[in-house]
């Protein structure tokens, strides 16, 4: 067994334990962190599609992240006050929720990316920042789902067979979810069309010498990628019982490419393991100072400097990015 | 019919011509060697066969399409394989994924080329950038054969390359013209190169200055058009 591959097995397993050993020695707090940990990894698992195997620098995946806890916030609000949508009633039902937020995130990635693929570099952040700010003009103006002031989830949506106000089912699910987007994403990459992807990171011309034109490819990978972040975004409202407008605006891109860097670009643990310190910096330093974003700084600067391979890198060496 | 004909070829770089009207011609399964001396042209041509540049004048046909200012990708699903000059592999994909990238359906697979360069089939899992030169060479002729290509062009294949490594690569050549394969091969070694074409094509100052049978390349031809 590969040490990168360990090094993965040990992360979801110190994931998956976190919940069940602090509840044990009385501290309830750390399901609610552990669950943080496991929604965060996976809508960076999803940007790491784009951005660690295309080398698309998205900085627009908030958008998705938030079309995600909408769609979570919207479906809860319906069934609860028993409203039909689009003229039919609406279950209360988290898997419903995931298919609602990836196939709207998917939507508005085709169009989206359909444009913005077409440019590149510093054009193209810029580009998917432009289209991410609509969408959080556009939320903040839409009344009837809350404004400004976001939508609040009075009830989870529910999961067949769990409670879903329990700490420790929500955990379970997101946790299940994110194995899924893990095995998504390594599924991706070992294809032929992951090849393709990362081909066209490195080389465009000599990609297409070879007979593939990377368009498609990259839109096919923005839009598994944006669908991957929206349910994320939709298991994070659900957490906080909360689809906030900031789920949606640009601090959110760049705190999901800030994951993925500290774990380790297009590695199969980094969004794991980026989004695992990320959380456990934002709890223990967020009690210490107010500012602790200068620590985060400080640590995202000491990654950059000295371990270009983010944590997975520094411990399973071997950085498949150059 | 030819596979590919290119006629009146003019190409430039910005404002300064590098092709002032190349001809040739390739057929199915014949092997056709470009020559010239450096910086007649012959790198400049085979990049605008390949849609790599744009032309300025003259015509490109490919199994009897034109694709004179054909996008890359479309030229090279047409059915022209490039193996680059300067062995152009992805460094940070492993050879298995330099190969699974390029694949189309085909007799060449995986295990074909496998059996061609066994030394690939033992290295399937490094990665391109740790490969010795011979070895990243091997790996961008196995890529180009991946695509299932109607013409191979292999561009300076064994340039820079140990003398072991070369034989493989010759051998390799010649298994492949032996299989009935069409290409278009740019190198200097004469000795090699010479009994494997088919027909020469011999270009100067980005023209093509004589075209013809590898005998009939005379001494006296060779030290006038090749020689240093």
């Amino acid at each position: 067994m590969t040490r990168e591959r360990l090094l993965t097995l040990a992360l979801l397993a110190t994931l998956l334990a976190l919940p069940f050993a602090t509840q044990a020695a009385g501290y309830p707090f750390y399901t609610t962190l552990a669950t943080r940990m496991a929604i965060l990894a996976l809508a960076a698992t999803g940007l790491n599609i784009a951005l660690g195997l295309g080398g698309l620098v998205s900085f627009g995946h908030a958008a998705f992240f938030g079309i995600g806890g909408y769609a979570a916030g919207i479906v809860a609000t319906h069934a609860m006050n028993a409203e039909p949508l689009f003229g039919l009633t609406v279950p209360a039902s988290m898997p419903l929720v995931w298919i609602a937020a990836a196939l709207a995130a998917g939507l508005v990635a085709a169009i989206t990316g359909a444009i913005s693929l077409r440019t590149s570099g510093v054009y193209f952040i810029m580009i998917t920042l432009a289209f991410a700010q609509m969408v959080f003009y556009f939320a903040i103006s839409w009344k009837a789902y809350g404004g400004e002031d976001g939508l609040s989830i009075a009830l989870r949506n529910g999961f067949p067979g769990l409670n879903t106000a329990v700490p420790r089912d929500l955990f379970l699910i997101a946790f299940a979810l994110l194995l899924a987007g893990l095995v998504i994403f390594w599924r991706v990459r070992v294809s032929r069309f992951g090849a393709a992807l990362q081909a066209a990171r490195q080389n465009e011309l000599r990609v297409a010498a070879i007979g593939i034109e990377p368009f498609p490819i990259r839109l096919v990978a923005f839009v598994l990628s944006a669908m991957i972040t929206a349910v994320a975004g939709a298991m994070f409202a659900e957490l906080n019982r909360f689809a906030s407008p900031s789920m949606l605006a640009w601090p959110m891109s760049g705190e999901l490419i800030v994951l993925i860097i500290l774990g380790g670009t297009g590695r199969l643990a980094g969004p794991v393991a980026g989004a695992m310190l990320y959380v456990m910096l934002e709890y223990w330093l967020g009690s210490i100072t107010e500012r602790w974003q200068f620590f985060l700084g400080l640590t995202l600067l000491g990654v950059v400097l000295f371990a270009r391979g983010g944590i997975v890198g520094l411990v399973a060496g071997k950085p498949r990015h150059g | 019919m030819s596979l590919l004909s290119v006629e009146r070829l003019e190409a430039s770089y910005g404002a300064s011509q590098a092709l002032f009207g190349v001809d040739l011609a390739v057929g199915e399964g014949e092997v056709v060697a470009l020559m010239g001396r450096n910086g007649m042209g012959k790198t400049t041509t085979i990049r605008a066969i390949c849609g790599l540049m744009a032309s300025r004048s003259g015509a490109i046909s490919f199994a009897g399409r034109d694709v004179n200012r054909e996008k890359p990708f479309r030229i090279a699903r047409l059915g022209i394989g490039l193996v680059p000059e300067g062995r152009r592999c992805f460094p940070n994909l492993t050879v298995r994924e330099n190969l699974l990238a390029a694949a189309r359906s085909g007799k060449w697979t995986l295990d074909t080329v496998a059996q061609l360069f066994p030394r690939l089939a033992e290295r399937r899992d490094q990665y391109a950038r740790t490969l010795s030169g011979g070895e990243q060479q091997m790996l961008a002729i196995g890529r180009a054969l991946m695509t299932n290509p109607r013409l191979l062009i292999l561009d300076e294949a064994t340039e820079g390359l140990a003398p072991t490594i070369r034989r493989d690569i010759w051998r390799a050549i010649r298994a492949l013209k032996a299989n009935g394969e069409s290409i278009l091969v740019v190198d200097k070694t004469m000795v090699e190169l010479l009994p494997v074409a088919d027909r020469c094509v011999v270009l100067e100052k980005g023209k093509t200055a004589w075209t013809g049978r590898p005998d009939e390349l005379t001494a006296e031809l060779q030290d006038r058009y090749l020689g240093v």
